[in-house]
């Protein structure tokens, strides 16, 4: 399934259609992070939070996409994940980043759980319109100068 | 140069303009008087109580070789060789504990035991000899003590990564048993690699049980706390069971304060009673030693 | 791609792979817990240690198949769980709570035979 991850701008597009696809984000994830020198840990770190977001597009929106990118800020360096979909949107978005609300009987840690593995975390989500939650993680040592 | 204490009384006329030519005429006039300027100056260091970690010998040897590259920075006026020198210096005497302010002392009492000698030679030409030496002068002192303080740092740097190492030791005390002692401070960042460190030393040593020993760490914060807990979590995961011990009051009150159930984690008293614990769950009898016979 | 299952003595052993996905995680759930009551095993061992990633779906999957295992009989331990994905978990907030965890698979029998012994002993 690599041959369908497209590489636009020097970014990694992954559509989420199937579980299978969840496969193939947290691998293309992984692969990304190590490429940009991410220790193993935190290789590990990102492309389980990659699994979570993936997870929840296909749960709930069907269908989807996963970017993977290099970011730059200040000299700091890091990887950008954006898990984007036009599916049903989240109702209430405080409720969903609390640990183990859950409307699919699921542990509820998906969101919050990212929220801890990544440095950044941002969170749209309109009702009817849809979801994209955008993630970074900087690399360790490499602060602002 | 058989007899240079004759000529050092002579009062000589500067015939020469130009600095760099009065430069050159007074270094010839100290690399004459090189022995005797050189032990003035070590006279002096021992005097000032500078370099007491160094034997009087060492001191004289760096004396030698420093006064030499010193004229050289003077005649030439360039540093480069004299920077190379004062960094590998400073590689040798700062293992020793030899201080900033000891490196800054020994060339100021040079420039000024140097200085002296020169007036002492043209009195007349005072301010002339001031004008030409001074500026270089400063400019070695300088150099020298820059060039130590560099090397420190570099020093310290590299010590406290070290340290920041060593500070998490996993210890395999005897076959499947770990002791981690945490002294000090831990930060967010030391946490982590102390987890680390911790996760991969359980498998390397196929731990079942690790003693979590943290006597020595006066404070936690609620991030510290989580972190913590969270390494008890993932050393369970690998199959090891983790004893804290030497829990203060204090930091029993931040992991409530979190939410952290106190009963579900394994703590014991202290390292004594942690290892005697570890024992019992990996099945060793422990039996207590008697000093009188029954 | 079905994960296999092997019979040892009273114990099952799977083995799985990095590249598993949901449905084969579910399968293979499924797969165990009949197999126990098929077999009247007494034990399950799953093999993660090629697993690259654990995340709340696959936690929360075999939390279910230690529960419902341990319902039919059989004790459920997960072993080989790397240092990396262990700390990836309990970042996540996935404990594994209430699920025996061993070092490798040798450890994961020896935790069998020893919990089964007790079990037969106490009976
Ligand atoms: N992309 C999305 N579109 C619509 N709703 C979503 C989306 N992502 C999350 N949600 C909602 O937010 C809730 C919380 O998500 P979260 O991932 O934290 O938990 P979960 O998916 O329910 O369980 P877990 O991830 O632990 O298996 C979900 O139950 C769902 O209602
Ligand atoms: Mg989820």
């Amino acid at each position: 399934m690599a041959d369908e991850v497209g590489l636009v701008n020097d970014e990694a597009v992954v559509p989420i259609r199937s579980d299978g696809d969840i496969v193939t984000a947290r691998q293309e994830g992984r692969a990304l992070a190590s490429l940009l020198g991410f220790s193993s840990t935190e290789a590990t770190l990102i492309a389980t939070a990659i699994s979570e977001l993936a997870r929840n597009i296909v749960l709930y929106a069907k269908r989807g996409e996963i970017v993977l990118a290099l970011v730059e800020d200040h000299g700091r360096r890091g990887i950008v994940v954006t898990a984007r979909d036009e599916g049903p949107g989240i109702v209430d978005v405080r409720k969903a980043l609390m640990d183990g609300h859950s409307t699919s009987g699921g542990l509820g840690l998906g969101l919050p759980g990212v929220r801890r593995l990544m440095d950044d975390f941002e969170i749209v989500s309109q009702i009817g319109k849809g979801t994209t939650v955008t993630v970074k993680r900087w690399k360790q040592g490499a602060g602002p100068v | 140069m058989a007899d240079t204490r004759t000529t050092r009384s002579v009062i000589a006329p500067l015939a020469l303009e130009s600095t760099t030519a009065l430069l050159r005429e007074l270094v010839a006039h100290l690399r004459e008087n090189r022995t005797q300027l050189r032990e003035e100056w070590a006279r002096r260091i021992t005097e000032a109580k500078l370099l007491t970690a160094m034997t009087p010998e060492e001191v004289f040897a760096e004396a030698t070789a420093v006064y030499d590259n010193y004229l050289e920075a003077l005649e030439t006026g360039s540093i480069e060789a004299l920077e190379t020198y004062a960094r590998n210096l400073s590689e040798r005497i700062i293992p020793r504990g030899v201080e900033t302010h000891e490196v800054v002392g020994i060339v100021l009492l040079l420039r000024d035991v140097l200085a002296r000698s020169l007036f002492g030679k043209y009195p007349a030409d005072f301010s002339r000899v001031l004008d030409a030496y001074e500026p270089a002068a400063n400019r070695i002192a300088n150099t020298v003590a820059v060039g130590f303080v560099q090397e420190r740092e570099r020093i310290i740097r590299q010590q406290q990564e070290a340290i920041r190492e060593l500070s998490t030791p996993v210890l395999p005390v005897r076959e499947r048993l770990l002791i981690l002692p945490i002294i000090g401070i831990i930060d967010p960042q030391r946490a982590r690699q102390l987890t680390e460190q911790l996760l991969r030393g359980i498998r390397i040593n196929r731990a079942k049980v690790v003693v979590m020993d943290i006597t020595g760490v006066p404070a936690m914060d609620a991030t510290v706390a989580n972190h913590l807990v969270q390494t008890v979590e993932a050393s369970r995961l690998l199959g090891a069971t983790v004893i804290v011990t030497g829990l203060s009051p204090e930091i029993a009150q931040t992991l409530v304060n979190i939410g952290v159930d106190l009963g579900k984690m394994n703590t014991v008293g202290d390292l004594q009673g942690g290892i005697e614990e570890a024992e019992r769950l990996q099945g060793y009898k422990v039996v207590p030693i008697t000093m009188e016979p029954a | 791609m079905p994960v296999p299952i092997l019979k040892q003595r009273d114990y099952l052993i799977a083995t799985i792979q990095a590249a598993l996905t949901d449905d084969d995680l579910k399968k293979l759930r499924d797969a165990l817990v009949a197999q126990v009551g098929e077999f009247r095993s007494r034990g399950v061992i799953v093999d993660v240690t090629t697993l690259d990633v654990m995340d709340s779906f696959a936690a929360r999957t075999l939390r279910d198949l230690s529960h419902m295992s341990r319902l039919r009989g059989a004790e459920t331990v997960i072993v080989g769980i790397q240092p990396e994905v262990a700390f990836a978990m309990v970042q996540l907030g996935l404990t594994l709570e209430g699920v025996p965890a061993a070092l490798d698979l040798e450890e994961g029998l020896a935790y069998l035979d020893r919990k089964t012994k007790r079990k037969t002993a106490a009976k």
